[in-house]
């Protein structure tokens, strides 16, 4: 149960995540529903790679072979910053979209139809 | 020598020229406009060469393995790996090889066309820049060997591809286009690297021939399979996950435009590789099969049907772009449904992807082209209303031929290259399922229909006044199209020998998984 504790919460994350994309008029509060997907997805990454009782990946000192898989880690990082990039990117467009129409909501959003 | 180096390191070239060339563009901008220009069209023709040297070496010797870090780079397993494929690998098979040209090719003509285009805006470094990040994107997901690395290049490509749609950020609805499709991308993104995990947890290794190797297609495979396929054809813009591409293709530059057909390709090249090379033989293939055909036909259906009632031409052509992806899907897609069956793979099933395979490239060069001509329309008139637009046959008569081309071409027209794919679907899948191929003849009439009503709202007519300071385009943008047009007639002309040299190794390539596993693992 407890060992897959982290499983279920990242389960739950994404689903939070998913919920306030979707339930949400307000464009930053999708922008941060997307950003709680991406922290269920690295949570997900993380959980997937730990080892009971191993240590940092780290072979200089490392006082047994047990180690937590340092493949997944690296893919976290990679994907925290590639995360930064978008929410930076959303956030501007967000910025520009509230100066040009006013309003940072979806639903006065309709300038492009058809 | 310097051809040596080329053909030995073409696969890590390929990626770092543009990446030289888009960050080194900001800088040469600064010196002025002219050396900047030259410098892109540098960077993309050494690009597309190099794609052309790479293809030549895979078309010829087979399929290149590059690892990257490694003494030999052809060498996937090195000696202090103990068999397990630990670095980046590109795998670049035929289909790889032919994706990376035409990629590479479109990614040349974007740029040729994008010179003279709005010399009065200003931004055109970080433009260029961009421009040649999403080749980069697009070039990186159809090369790589790896899962991971293949997310890392879908984000590239989004990114670029999302600051691109919202580059006119002048009256916001250009912003509201480049938000929807950050947000879809990213989301999609964020699918295919919650597969990618739970794969990695399972196989404990992110090389899609390892993986092909090891499959089990447990309940996880098949969620992994159910989230990669979801991701990647809502990037593809696969209906009923399209809704993004009227408002990003009618709201981004023209150019771009045509190149973010070929970026959704890419996602569509991803599709494909999951469904062959990663699941293979060991998936359900009929169910997936048909599920890929099911796609393909309503986005077909949908898309056709949506683009009629559009009054914004670039609109329009966003969504005849979502209906011609259908071919595609429905060509593919009866190939893997008869994939386990040698028989009928032997007598219909590999036309069938030839013709799908085929028309991809054959979409990306009248589709690239009809939007090239919007785009000039658009550069001389600053519309793209249909009920306001009218008479400039008069005046362009260059963009007007080229139009007729493209539109001809995507109704499939004999000769033009969009008859030469569609014959081989129609043939192909009627011996599969008789009902499917009359639905792409009828959605070809429909898309003829919207055609002769766009040209006729915008070429035919009497001279209008408001236009009458209405010339021809400049020359680089007349360039561009009329190589797009020429390949667009010489690729319909001959056909056979396109398929015969180009498009059945692809075809070819994406078969046969068990050699897809053996060129990483083979030195084993």
């Amino acid at each position: 149960m407890f060992a897959d504790l982290p499983f279920i919460a990242a389960a739950i994350l994404i689903i939070i995540g998913i919920a306030t994309i979707v339930t949400q008029h307000h464009l930053i509060k999708m922008v941060m529903g997307l950003a709680v997907v991406e922290a269920g997805v690295n949570l997900l990454l993380v959980a997937t790679g730990y080892r009971e009782g191993g240590v940092a990946p780290i072979f200089t000192n490392a006082p047994s072979t047990e180690m937590v898989m340092p493949t997944v880690q690296a893919m976290t990082l990679t994907n925290i910053v590639i995360g930064i990039a978008t929410t930076a990117l959303l956030l501007s467009f967000v910025m520009i979209i509230y100066r040009k129409y006013g309003s940072a909501d979806v639903r006065d959003m309709r300038r492009l139809k058809g | 020598m310097i051809w040596e180096l080329l053909g030995a390191h073409a696969p890590a070239l390929l990626l770092a020229i543009p990446m030289l060339g888009a960050f080194a563009t900001p800088l040469l901008g600064r010196i002025g406009r002219t050396p900047r220009n030259l410098w892109i069209l540098v960077i993309t023709a050494l690009t597309f060469v190099t794609s052309v040297v790479l293809a030549a070496e895979v078309y010829t010797t087979g399929p290149v393995i590059y690892t990257f870090g490694a003494m030999d780079p052809a060498l996937a397993l090195a000696g202090d790996s103990g068999g397990i494929p630990v670095r980046i690998i590109f795998n670049v098979d035929a289909m790889s090889a032919f994706m990376a040209v035409f990629a590479s090719f479109v990614g040349m003509i974007a740029a040729v066309f994008s010179l003279p285009s709005g010399k009065m805006e200003s931004g055109r470094d970080g433009y260029f820049a961009l421009l040649l990040l999403l080749l980069v994107g697009i070039l990186g997901m159809v090369c790589t060997g790896d899962l991971f690395n293949f997310f890392v290049f879908l984000e590239i490509n989004s990114l670029a591809g999302a600051a691109l749609v919202a580059y006119r950020i002048d009256k916001g609805v250009a912003v509201e286009a480049g938000m929807k499709y950050a947000f879809l991308s990213t989301l999609a993104g964020l699918l295919v690297l919650f597969a990618v995990g739970l794969l990695y947890g399972q196989y404990d290794s992110l090389n899609i021939a390892v993986i092909a190797g090891r499959m089990q297609f447990g309940f996880l495979d098949k969620v992994a399979l159910a989230l990669l396929l979801t991701g990647l054809a809502m990037k593809a813009g696969a209906v009923p996950m399209h809704f993004w591409t009227p408002d990003t293709y009618s709201m981004a530059p023209s150019a771009i435009t045509a190149f973010l057909v070929v970026a959704s390709q890419a996602s569509l090249y991803g599709v494909f590789r999951v469904a062959f090379s990663l699941y293979g033989l060991t998936l359900n293939y009929v169910t997936v099969g048909w599920f890929i055909i099911i796609l393909g036909v309503l986005s077909m259906f949908v898309g056709v049907s949506m683009a009629i009632p559009q009054k914004d031409v670039k609109r329009l052509m966003a969504y005849h772009a979502v209906s011609q992806t259908g071919y595609m899907l429905l060509g593919v897609g009866v190939g893997l449904a008869v994939l386990g069956d040698p028989a009928m793979m032997e007598s219909f099933g590999l036309t069938a992807m030839e013709g799908g395979i085929f028309h991809i490239v054959n979409h990306a060069m009248y589709k690239g082209l009809l939007f090239l001509t919007a785009g000039a329309i658009f550069y001389q008139t600053g519309t793209r209303n249909l009920n306001k637009l009218g008479g400039l046959g008069h005046s362009m008569k260059w963009t007007m031929l080229f139009f007729v081309i493209g539109a001809l071409a995507i109704a499939g027209i004999p000769p033009f290259n969009g008859f030469a794919s569609k014959l081989m679907i129609y043939e192909s899948v009627f011996a599969f399922n008789p009902a499917l191929s009359i639905i792409a003849m009828v959605v070809s009439i429909l898309t003829l229909a919207s055609f002769v009503k766009v040209f006729h709202a915008i070429f035919m007519g009497p001279k209008q006044e408001r236009y009458a300071e209405v010339k021809e385009v400049p020359a680089p943008m007349l360039a561009a199209m009329a190589i797009l047009a020429l390949l667009t007639v010489l690729m319909g002309i001959f056909p056979q020998q396109i398929v015969d040299i180009v498009i059945s190794p692809a075809a070819g390539a994406l078969v046969d998984q068990g050699s897809y596993i053996a060129s990483v693992m083979g030195g084993l």
